[in-house]
């Protein structure tokens, strides 16, 4: 009986769902090389028209933010009401463009 | 230990506001321990759960009946990648999860160590089984770990047509000659009572449920679910005119449920502690395909590491 076990490295898959929409995150997948994990991402998170086009990225290639920094990275956008156009006030009668 | 002590409460108040946890998120470690089982034995349930459905794949009745039950059991295999995903999130690996179903260390639902012996287990399993898990797995659509609850989101979706394919079947073989009709009946009768001790224990006699309800792992109780799922699963016997084998099955006026008679609890505990009809088989026959895949994973990795060493020579030339 082989006793060594590998599940090979894990892969992030991201999914377009239609042409010219954004790529979104639907899980992952354990393959050997790039080429494993674009075929198993296919069969494990398409099997129903999901997509029409497939990103795999080795997950240890991803950098994310850490939760406690969070009131670090994002609370500074609060305070900036300005970068949103409900911010300005527009003349009476005036029509949006 | 303040510290901890914030942490906690922070975390609390986050489920309590219904905030889903994330991978990142500091979680006390009974939490993840929880999840880590309950996670890692619900895929589990979905690998095993392939092997009663396959015990069919060669005898199906014609071609649309085969198409369906291999499409059925590949989206077991593919609930199961999901959720052990999901699992590996909280930093416990595909491999150890492994060993631990093969070494027979972890549970898996004991209702998969019981035979399918005619086509209308086919049925049965569908019908009873995948309904009794929507209705389990449609609460636990809303469960306070983010990723678990989007893997059950992705699996509710694709699950109601095995509950679907396994009314059909039974409906279909209901209205049929009369052996057909017998058939049925029968497989009804043997999976009836498995299917709705796949809830657990009652209410009152399940020890573990305290914090799970806290953290908002569990959102509903094992009798509430049950008790939904019988209430819809008689109406669905009736119109196909199959009879539910419960002599004790009314319908209660005042609460608006049906009452239902007693389950076999020594039954459901013998079965979960191995001594089930299929336990042994069921875990023999899983280390049987894992140690002839072996070779195959041992030849993707080797093919791998060629490969890399090809690309590096490539680029240093």
């Amino acid at each position: 009986m082989s006793t060594k076990d590998t599940q090979f490295q894990v892969w992030e898959v991201f999914i377009q769902t239609k042409p010219g929409l954004p790529y979104k995150h639907a899980g992952n997948v354990h393959a050997s090389d790039k080429e494993m994990a674009l075929q198993n991402a296919r069969d494990l998170y398409t099997r129903r028209n999901e997509g029409t086009s497939i990103w795999v990225v080795p997950s240890n290639a991803i950098v994310a933010s850490n939760p406690n920094d969070s009131e670090m990275l994002f609370d500074p956008a609060n305070d900036k009401v300005y970068r949103h156009p409900t911010f300005y006030i527009m003349p009476e009668g005036s029509k949006h463009i | 230990m303040d510290n901890v002590i914030d942490l906690e409460k922070q975390f609390q108040e986050k489920i309590d506001r219904d905030q889903s946890i994330e991978a990142r998120d500091w979680m006390p470690d009974d939490y993840r321990k929880h999840l880590v089982r309950q996670i890692s034995q619900h895929a589990h349930s979905e690998i095993i759960g392939m092997q009663p459905e396959g015990n069919w794949l060669s005898r199906a009745p014609g071609l649309r009946a085969k198409l369906i039950l291999l499409a059925k059991i590949q989206d077991e295999a593919g609930h199961g990648l999901y959720l052990y995903s999901a699992a590996e999130t909280l930093g416990v690996s595909r491999e150890e999860m492994l060993d631990a179903l093969r070494t027979g260390k972890a549970k898996y639902s004991s209702i998969f160590n019981y035979p399918t012996l005619t086509w209308a287990d086919m049925g049965a399993v569908g019908w009873l089984v995948d309904g009794a898990a929507i209705v389990n797995q449609v609460a636990l659509q809303r469960t306070s770990y983010g990723p678990y609850a989007r893997a059950m989101v992705r699996i509710c979706k694709e699950e109601s047509f095995h509950q679907r394919q396994g009314y059909e079947i039974m409906a279909h073989l209901a209205k049929g000659t009369t052996e057909q009709k017998e058939m049925a009946q029968d497989a009804l009768n043997r999976w009836w009572w498995p299917s709705i001790m796949m809830f657990g224990p009652h209410d009152a006699d399940s020890p573990n449920t305290g914090n799970a309800v806290k953290w908002k792992i569990k959102r509903e109780s094992n009798d509430t679910l049950r008790q939904r799922f019988i209430d819809k699963t008689i109406h669905q016997a009736d119109i196909i005119g199959l009879t539910i084998p419960d002599k004790d099955l009314k319908w209660d006026e005042t609460t608006k449920h049906y009452k239902y008679g007693e389950i076999n609890w020594e039954e459901f505990n013998n079965v979960v502690k191995g001594n089930g009809p299929c336990n042994k088989q069921r875990l023999e026959q899983y280390n049987k395909a894992f140690e002839e895949g072996a070779w195959v994973r041992e030849a993707a990795e080797a093919y791998a590491v060629k490969k890399a060493k090809k690309q590096q020579q490539e680029i240093a030339a």
